[in-house]
């Protein structure tokens, strides 16, 4: 059977490709200008309109309103707030609750997912059904569903602050939260903090130093004691020298609840969990995926160089794997920022509890408050999608060296 | 690809665009007056429906009942309104809001009137573009607790965590109190009290804050009522009502004057069951408001039984009262404030003449 010829494209699309973009010069780049003159006139004409009709109705716009005095509390905020200040202020309250949950919840996402990824692959039959369970009852659950189970079921049981459950009295877990002794600082805290800053600095230079020594002698060198002795020493050296940096805040239980040290809420908690958890399954598909992906005779190599599973799976596969993970990666990390807005449910103040939601029905001030937030959450997923274009951008050129 | 890409998003803006310039005829219409808007009224007649925003579960004030009716006082608002209108209370279609989503429903024309619980302030009824209508029902914020906590005042509050519902007055009258007093606390706000009420349950919180009428009416929903106790302390003011969008004062008028008209009702001792007989009265107060005299109903644009029609749908005031709220619900709430004027009460509405 003769094969038939490939058909032609449809004569309209392969017109308006040659009116618009098919050629180029100075035709192709009038199309483009209209183009975007197009645009722009679309966009204004939305802008226009709304802010007519607004008028019309008699509802307040513009941005003034970011000025004003928020008048209500929020219950976790990293950075000074009180009801006073303004909306401006409640903003970025939600905006640093948002990015501090996704940046947490997208490392531990990873880390499980890694674990679980590789679990699955394990030849040992029981782990394998183990990862692979996880991941079918975990992403087959809404993510809604998880976070309230979490909270209300998990957490929500935990006992009242007056029945805690202790350690030495001084860390206490109960339905309010993880309380911990807070460090505060003392007069010597400079001093120790610069120790402690060359032994972190030392402790991040030396493996490279390291790894540019064996590849340029081929004298492998043990980094890990090194490190070890810097971290530890160094601060102790200036502890010795400038005195108690530190003093412990204990927290005390008064009244309704514990007074000093430090709290991790159990909305923060229990958003963290799930969203982890949840986006782990994920993970691991896509990096089971991606290690499936790298052809099995280089795990065959690895082995008939003498290298452990591991250190074949580290040195060898994964690197490779890597430019098949990192894109679906990449959309997994986005979909855990976004889903952190579910919050919402729990009461735990992120962006779009305390500005689309609180800051947005104070003032009725929903396009403004809206199109903030909508370009918040595009800015943190283009941020994050170059600073994984950008490693992957990286490891392709590692590869071809 | 990027060339069709380009080509794509061309062929798409070509075809919104007309679309764009159709969004603009209503803009140049008004200013240039050739082309009239329809007005609320026109639009509820259109539709066969009144579509009113109700809270998302509140008994008393506006839930679904057992067979799946919506009732509660808000509800007998938008009832009455939709007798006036269409003679028909059945002709109502509710839309459940939650407080953040609420507003934003009425300035869009999702719905025509919000009968909600919500709090009349100055700021709502002057940058919202909307309208209140009245007050239906005279409130006040309050707090509930474990009565296993030993709180006998909201001044013992000192460092407690309280549940919320994010979006309302209740969020900042919280903070104001506590800043008043030089008390700390803990505010966790969640989007609909259900969620805040759960988490108080739970335990999460020591409080839960919200009108009182509200913390009644989630306090039946509790495992068990009794081991929860209302505070003493009303921290604030909050008058409840119905509002419309801003820039249609004929339904703004309709909607105000249904409400004047329920508390007239009672005022002047019509009832469900005896307005036929009154309709007849020849006392000259009852002719206007019957509309046997004049054309009161008419002038706002409805029929002149437009009283009649109300009382029949819905009762009087003080009947929708107790069979909502009153002591013919479970909420047993106490007439109180809202007593009309002359039995003790600052419930009043202006004449119907």
């Amino acid at each position: 059977m003769a094969i038939d010829a490939r058909p032609p494209p449809p004569q309209l699309v392969a017109k308006l490709r040659r009116a618009l973009g098919g050629r180029s010069g100075w035709k192709g780049l009038l199309a483009q200008v209209l183009f975007v003159a197009a645009l722009f006139w679309i966009g204004y004409e939305i802008v226009d309109n709304a802010r007519d009709n607004l008028a019309n109705q008699r509802i307040a716009s513009g941005f003034a309103f970011m000025s004003h005095t928020a008048g209500f509390g929020v219950s976790q905020t990293l950075i000074p707030y009180q009801e006073s200040d303004s909306y401006t202020r409640v903003f970025l309250v939600g905006l640093i609750n948002t990015l501090v949950v996704s940046v947490v919840g997208i490392f531990f996402a990873t880390v499980i997912g890694f674990a679980v990824a590789l679990a699955r692959l394990s030849p040992n039959w029981l782990i394998s059904r183990i990862g692979g369970g996880y991941v079918e009852i975990v992403r087959n659950l809404p993510l809604l569903f998880q976070i309230l189970f979490w909270y209300l079921a998990v957490l929500g049981s935990l006992p009242s602050p007056r029945q805690s459950v202790s350690v030495m009295d001084s860390f206490f877990l109960s339905n309010r939260g993880i309380v911990v002794p807070r460090l505060a600082g003392e007069a010597g805290l400079d001093g120790f903090l610069v120790a402690l800053l060359i032994a972190v600095a030392a402790a991040i230079v030396l493996p490279l130093y390291a790894r540019r020594r064996l590849f340029a002698t081929g004298k492998p060198m043990r980094v890990w004691p090194w490190v070890l002795g810097l971290l530890i020493g160094l601060p102790l050296i200036a502890f010795l020298i400038v005195g108690k940096p530190f003093s412990l805040e204990v927290p005390v239980l008064r009244g309704f609840n514990f007074v000093g040290g430090s709290r991790i809420a159990p909305e923060f908690v229990a958003l963290t969990l799930a969203l982890s958890t949840y986006t782990a399954a994920f993970i691991a598909e896509v990096v089971r995926a991606g290690i499936l992906s790298v052809h099995k005779g280089q795990m065959e190599a690895g082995a008939s160089l003498g290298l452990s599973r591991g250190q074949t799976l580290r040195l060898i596969v994964i690197p490779q794997a890597m430019r098949v993970i990192l894109p679906p990666l990449t959309n997994q990390y986005l979909n855990l920022t976004k889903n952190s807005s579910l919050a919402v449910a729990i009461g735990y103040p992120d962006l779009f509890s305390v500005f689309a939601g609180t800051t947005l029905s104070q003032t009725g001030q929903a396009i403004e408050v809206i199109a903030i937030t909508m370009g918040v959450y595009l800015l943190i997923s283009l941020v994050t999608s170059a600073l994984m274009s950008l490693y992957g951008w990286r490891i392709n050129r590692s590869m071809g060296a | 690809m990027k060339r069709v890409s380009i080509v794509v998003a061309l062929a798409i803006a070509v075809g919104l665009s007309p679309q764009v310039a159709g969004a603009q005829n209503p803009k140049a219409g008004s200013t240039a007056g050739a082309e009239k808007k329809k007005t609320t009224l026109e639009i509820v007649r259109e539709n066969g429906a009144l579509s009113c925003g109700v809270s998302q579960g509140l008994p008393g004030f506006s839930a679904p009942d057992d067979k799946g009716n919506w009732a509660g006082l808000d509800v007998d608002v938008c009832r009455a309104i939709a007798a006036a209108v269409f003679d028909d209370p059945s002709k109502v279609k509710f839309v459940p809001l939650s407080a953040k989503d609420r507003f934003t429903a009425l300035q869009s024309g999702e719905i025509d009137v919000l009968s909600r619980n919500t709090t009349w302030t100055l700021s709502r009824d002057t940058s919202l573009g909307v309208n209140f209508a009245g007050v239906s029902y005279y409130d006040g914020q309050g707090f509930m607790a474990k009565k296993s906590l030993k709180v006998n005042s909201a001044l013992e509050l000192n460092g407690a965590s309280i549940c919320v519902q994010t979006g309302t007055t209740n969020e900042q009258n919280v903070a104001d109190y506590f800043k008043g007093n030089n008390m700390k606390y803990e505010v966790i706000a969640f989007a609909n009290a259900d969620e805040a009420v759960k988490a108080y349950e739970s335990g999460r919180c020591d409080v839960f804050t919200s009108d009182v009428s509200q913390l009644y009416a989630q306090r039946l929903k509790l495992a068990t009522p009794a081991d929860h106790a209302v505070l003493p302390e009303v921290i604030s003011k909050e008058p409840l009502g119905p509002l419309v969008r801003h820039g249609d004062d004929q339904w703004f008028d309709i909607v105000k004057w249904t409400l004047f008209a329920l508390v007239n009702a009672e005022e002047l001792g019509v009832t469900q069951k005896n307005v036929d007989e009154m309709a007849k009265s020849d006392k000259p107060e009852l002719k206007r408001v019957f509309g046997t005299d004049g054309n009161l109903g008419e002038q706002l644009g409805l029929t002149k039984d437009w009283v009649a029609r109300i009382v029949k749908a819905t009762g009087n005031y003080g009947e929708s009262f107790e069979r909502n709220v009153g002591s013919g619900s479970k909420l047993e709430i106490a007439r109180g404030l809202n007593k009309l004027w002359n039995k003790g009460g600052i419930m009043y509405a202006p004449p119907i003449r």
